[in-house]
C-alpha cells in the first residue's frame, strides 16, 4: 500500500478552508492543518473581554475546524514577522488597513517554508476565484502563486477546475475531477457542501477574520502611527486598539477608558506598563494614559475619565492618577460635560 | 505535581495555545505539563488542541481566576 500523499492546509476556521481540507481528505489526502496568529485575528476571547459578550461560545474556530475534520493543527505565531506585511504592503491596502494580498503571499510562503520543513508535498487553501475583492481576483491569483514561491504546489480545491492544473493534478496525487469550479460571492454552493458533509455552527460565511478590515479598529491603527510619528507597533499595541473607549484630547497623549469590568480586569493587567487614572469616590472605569501629560493635561484627562464614572453628574469625582515613576496622587475634579467631549477626540 | 510548568498568564488566545504546542514539541512522550492561563478561553482551546494533536488532559481547574490545565504528553506517530 502506498504511503498517502501529504498537504498542509492553510485553516483559517472559516467554512472555505473547512471545505477545502474536508475535501482532500475524501481523496486520501493525509492533511494537517496551519494557522497563523498575526496579532490582527479576530478571536472570540478578544471579545469574551467584554462582559456582555460573555455569553457567546468560546472556541477558536481555527481549533473548531481541524476537530471537525480530525486533523492536526499547527497554531504558529507570525507576529514579529507580520509587521513588514502590515506596514510596507507592496500591493496596498484594501479598504481599510487590510493588506489581504500581501497577507496572502506571505501565508502561503510561510505554509510553503512549513511544507519543506516537514516533508509534506503541496498546500491547499480555501481560495474562491472572485469571492473577495482584493486577495481572491481571478487576475491576482496567479500573484499569490508566484510571489509565494509555491508555484504550482499550490491547490485550491473549491475552484481549481476554473485554473490551470497543479502540480498534485498532473501527477494524479489528487484526482481533478472532483475538484470543485466554486466562483463568485455567492456562498449558496459552500452552504450547500458544508451540509453535505454535516457541517453545522461553522464560523459565519460573512464573518471577517482580521481586524484590519474594521474601519474602527483601522482608524485606531493610524492615529497611533501618526501620535508616534512612525509606523510600528509591538502586540500590546494592537490588542489595546481592540479593548476600551480611546479618547485623544490632545495630539500627544490618548486615554483608553474601559467600558465594563470585563475590560476593566484586562486593563488592569497593563498597569506597570501605562500611567493609569482610576476613580476613588464612585464607581468607574480604569483608564490607561498613553503619553506624557503636564500638569494642565492631567486636569483634564482626569475630568474625562470621570465624566465616564458614576460620578458623572457629581460636583467632583476623585481621581488617583498613578504615574510609571513616582508617588501616586489624588485630583479632585469635575467630571467633563458630555458636550465638552469633542466628537473629534474619539478615536 | 507536574513534571513541567508553563506561565501563559496575561496572555489573550491563541497565544496560551502556541505557548503550550511550542512547549509540547519540545517534551517528550509521558512527560507531564501544567499550564497556567488567566484567559478562560484557554479553558476550551487548549484541551481542543490536545484532543486534535494526541495529548491527554489530565485535569482542569479555575482557581483565583486563574486556569490551571495539566497535559500527559502524547506518543508521536
Amino acid at each position: 500500500m502506498s504511503t498517502p500523499r501529504k498537504a498542509v492546509a492553510l485553516i483559517s476556521g472559516g467554512l472555505d478552508s473547512l471545505l477545502a481540507a474536508r475535501l482532500m481528505l475524501e481523496q486520501g489526502i493525509h492533511v494537517e492543518g496551519i494557522n497563523f496568529f498575526t496579532g490582527f485575528c479576530v478571536e472570540g476571547h478578544t471579545h469574551a473581554i467584554r462582559k456582555r459578550d460573555s455569553q457567546k461560545v468560546k472556541r477558536n474556530n481555527a481549533l473548531w475546524s481541524a476537530e471537525q475534520l480530525g486533523i492536526k493543527l499547527h497554531i504558529v505565531d507570525i507576529i514579529d514577522e507580520y509587521k513588514d506585511v502590515v506596514i510596507n504592503p507592496k500591493h496596498g491596502y484594501g479598504a481599510n488597513m487590510n493588506p489581504c494580498l500581501d497577507c496572502k503571499i506571505f501565508m502561503v510562503g510561510k505554509a510553503k517554508e512549513w511544507m519543506e520543513a516537514h516533508g509534506f508535498d503541496f498546500i491547499i487553501t480555501g481560495e474562491v476565484i472572485g469571492q473577495r475583492p482584493m486577495s481572491q481576483r481571478k487576475d491576482l491569483l496567479p500573484v499569490v502563486v508566484r510571489e509565494s514561491g509555491a508555484d504550482d504546489l499550490l491547490l485550491r480545491p473549491l475552484c481549481a477546475k476554473n485554473l490551470a492544473p497543479t502540480l498534485p493534478e498532473r501527477e494524479g496525487w489528487v484526482d481533478r475531477e472532483k475538484l470543485l469550479a466554486f466562483h463568485g460571492r455567492n456562498r449558496k454552493p459552500q452552504m450547500a457542501l458544508a451540509q453535505e458533509f454535516g457541517f453545522e455552527d461553522y464560523a459565519s460565511p460573512a464573518g471577517g477574520c482580521c481586524f484590519l478590515t474594521d474601519k474602527i479598529y483601522s482608524r485606531k491603527l493610524v492615529d497611533l502611527w501618526q501620535a508616534r510619528d512612525k509606523k510600528e507597533y509591538e502586540l500590546d499595541d494592537i490588542m489595546l486598539l481592540k479593548v476600551g473607549r480611546h479618547l485623544r484630547p490632545q495630539p500627544h497623549y490618548k486615554l483608553i477608558v474601559s467600558r465594563e469590568d470585563g475590560e476593566n480586569k484586562f486593563l488592569h493587567g497593563y498597569r506597570n506598563q501605562f500611567p493609569t487614572l482610576e476613580i476613588k469616590s464612585h464607581n468607574g472605569p480604569l483608564t490607561l494614559v498613553d503619553g506624557v501629560l503636564s500638569d494642565a493635561d492631567l486636569q483634564q484627562a482626569a475630568r474625562v475619565a470621570a465624566r465616564f464614572s458614576q460620578g458623572r453628574e457629581a460636583e467632583s469625582v476623585t481621581v488617583k492618577f498613578t504615574p510609571l515613576i513616582g508617588e501616586a496622587t489624588l485630583l479632585d475634579v469635575s467630571p467633563m460635560p458630555a458636550a465638552e467631549i469633542k466628537q473629534e477626540w474619539h478615536v | 505535581m507536574s513534571d513541567y510548568q508553563l506561565d501563559a498568564r496575561r496572555t489573550l488566545c491563541p497565544m496560551p495555545v502556541i505557548k503550550t504546542q511550542n512547549r509540547v514539541n519540545e517534551l517528550q512522550p509521558g512527560d507531564t505539563l501544567e499550564v497556567t492561563c488567566t484567559d478562560p478561553g484557554a479553558l476550551s482551546d487548549i484541551p481542543a488542541w490536545c484532543r486534535i494533536n494526541g495529548h491527554h488532559i489530565i485535569s482542569t481547574q479555575e482557581k483565583d481566576g486563574e486556569v490551571i490545565i495539566n497535559i500527559r504528553v502524547g506518543a508521536d506517530d
